[in-house]
C-alpha cells in the first residue's frame, strides 16, 4: 500500500467524528435555507460550495432580504481565508497536476488544521481522508434538514444556531496549543470582535490573519 | 429565485478559485521560513475569529446571547477531555434550554 493511501485512509479515520459533527450542522443549514431557497437549491449549494462559513454568511444576507451581490459578497469574504490556507498548503503538494487540484479543493479548515504539521508543512492526503466524511455529512445533512425543515418550525428553539460555533470552538481547542498559537488565537479573536461592527461580515475574518504575523514574532 | 442560483453558482466558482490561487501562484516552490512560521498559526487566528464572529456576530453588530452560553458549555467540556460530539450537541441543547427559560 502506499504511503499516500496510508495517509489517506488515517485521514478518513480521523475525519469521521469531525463528519458527524458537520452532519448535525447540516441538518441545520437545510432547515434555515429551505425557507429561503427553496427544497433544491440548498442541496445543489451543498455539493458544489462545501463551505459552512460561505453558505451561512450569504443564507443570512438572502433571508435579511439582502441582494444577490450582496450575498456573494458576504460568502467570498468568508471563504477569502482559503486563499491563505492555499498559500500555505502549496509547498506541501506533490504529483500530477490534477492530483494537485484535487487535492487543494478538498480544503476545509477541519481537514486542513488536522493535516498541519506545525512546521508550516501538511499531509495533503491526510487533509483529504479528513475531508471526506465531512462532505458526505455535509450533503446528507443538508438533504435531511430540508426534508424535516418544514415540521421543526424554528430553529432558533432546538438551538441549532449554536452547533456551528460550537464545532469551530472544538477544532481551535486541539489547535491552538502552546504559547505563540494561543497569542494567535487570542489576537485572532481580539481583531474579529474589534472589526465585526465596522466592516461587511468576512472581512473581518480574513484580517485576524494578521494576528498570525504578530504572533510569529514571538519566541516560542 | 434566480438570484438564489447565482449566488449558488458564483459562490461554488469563488470558492474553487480561492482554493486553487495559492498552489497555482506557487506551483510547489517553497515558501521563505519566516513565512512558514506565520502559516503555521494561521489556523489559530483564523478558528478563533470564525468562533467569535459566530457566537457573537449579528450581521454588523455584537450580541450576547443562548449561542453563547452554548458555546461556553462547548468549551467546558472540550476541557474535561469530553467528545467533540457531546460538546456541539450539547451546545445545540444549551442554547435551546437557555431560549425556552427566557
Amino acid at each position: 500500500m502506499s504511503a499516500e493511501r496510508v495517509q489517506f485512509e488515517a485521514g478518513i479515520r480521523r475525519g469521521l467524528v469531525f463528519g458527524a459533527a458537520v452532519f448535525a450542522i447540516a441538518i441545520s443549514f437545510g432547515v434555515l435555507a429551505r425557507p429561503v431557497m427553496g427544497s433544491l437549491a440548498p442541496i445543489v449549494m451543498s455539493i458544489i460550495v462545501f463551505s459552512g462559513a460561505a453558505q451561512f454568511g450569504s443564507l443570512a444576507v438572502l433571508a435579511a432580504g439582502g441582494n444577490t451581490g450582496a450575498a456573494i459578497a458576504a460568502g467570498v469574504l468568508l471563504n477569502a481565508r482559503y486563499f491563505a490556507m492555499g498559500l500555505g498548503l502549496a509547498p506541501s503538494l506533490r504529483g500530477r497536476v490534477a492530483t494537485r487540484i484535487v487535492l487543494a479543493m478538498s480544503t476545509v479548515d477541519s481537514a486542513w488544521a488536522a493535516a498541519s504539521r506545525g512546521d508550516g508543512t501538511f499531509d495533503p492526503w491526510y487533509m483529504a481522508g479528513a475531508s471526506l466524511p465531512q462532505y458526505v455529512g455535509w450533503v446528507l445533512g443538508t438533504i435531511i434538514g430540508v426534508l424535516i425543515g418544514g415540521a421543526l418550525g424554528d430553529p432558533k428553539s432546538y438551538g441549532l444556531d449554536a452547533l456551528f460555533p460550537a464545532f469551530f470552538v472544538a477544532l481551535l481547542y486541539e489547535e491552538a496549543r502552546g504559547r505563540r498559537k494561543l497569542a494567535a488565537a487570542c489576537g485572532g479573536a481580539a481583531i474579529a470582535l474589534a472589526l465585526t461592527p465596522l466592516l461587511p461580515p468576512g472581512l473581518p475574518i480574513l484580517i485576524a490573519a494578521a494576528a498570525a504575523v504578530v504572533a510569529s514574532g514571538l519566541r516560542s | 429565485m434566480t438570484g438564489v442560483w447565482v449566488t449558488i453558482a458564483s459562490l461554488a466558482l469563488a470558492t474553487a478559485a480561492l482554493k486553487l490561487a495559492g498552489p497555482l501562484i506557487l506551483r510547489g516552490r517553497p515558501l521563505p521560513p519566516r513565512t512558514m512560521g506565520i502559516v503555521g498559526l494561521l489556523a489559530s487566528a483564523l478558528l478563533a475569529a470564525l468562533v467569535v464572529v459566530e457566537t457573537f456576530g449579528k450581521g454588523r453588530s455584537l450580541t450576547l446571547d443562548a449561542r453563547a452560553l452554548g458555546v461556553a458549555f462547548a468549551a467546558i467540556v472540550l476541557a474535561r477531555r469530553g467528545s467533540l460530539i457531546v460538546a456541539v450537541l450539547g451546545a445545540a441543547v444549551v442554547a435551546a434550554v437557555a431560549r425556552a427559560v427566557t
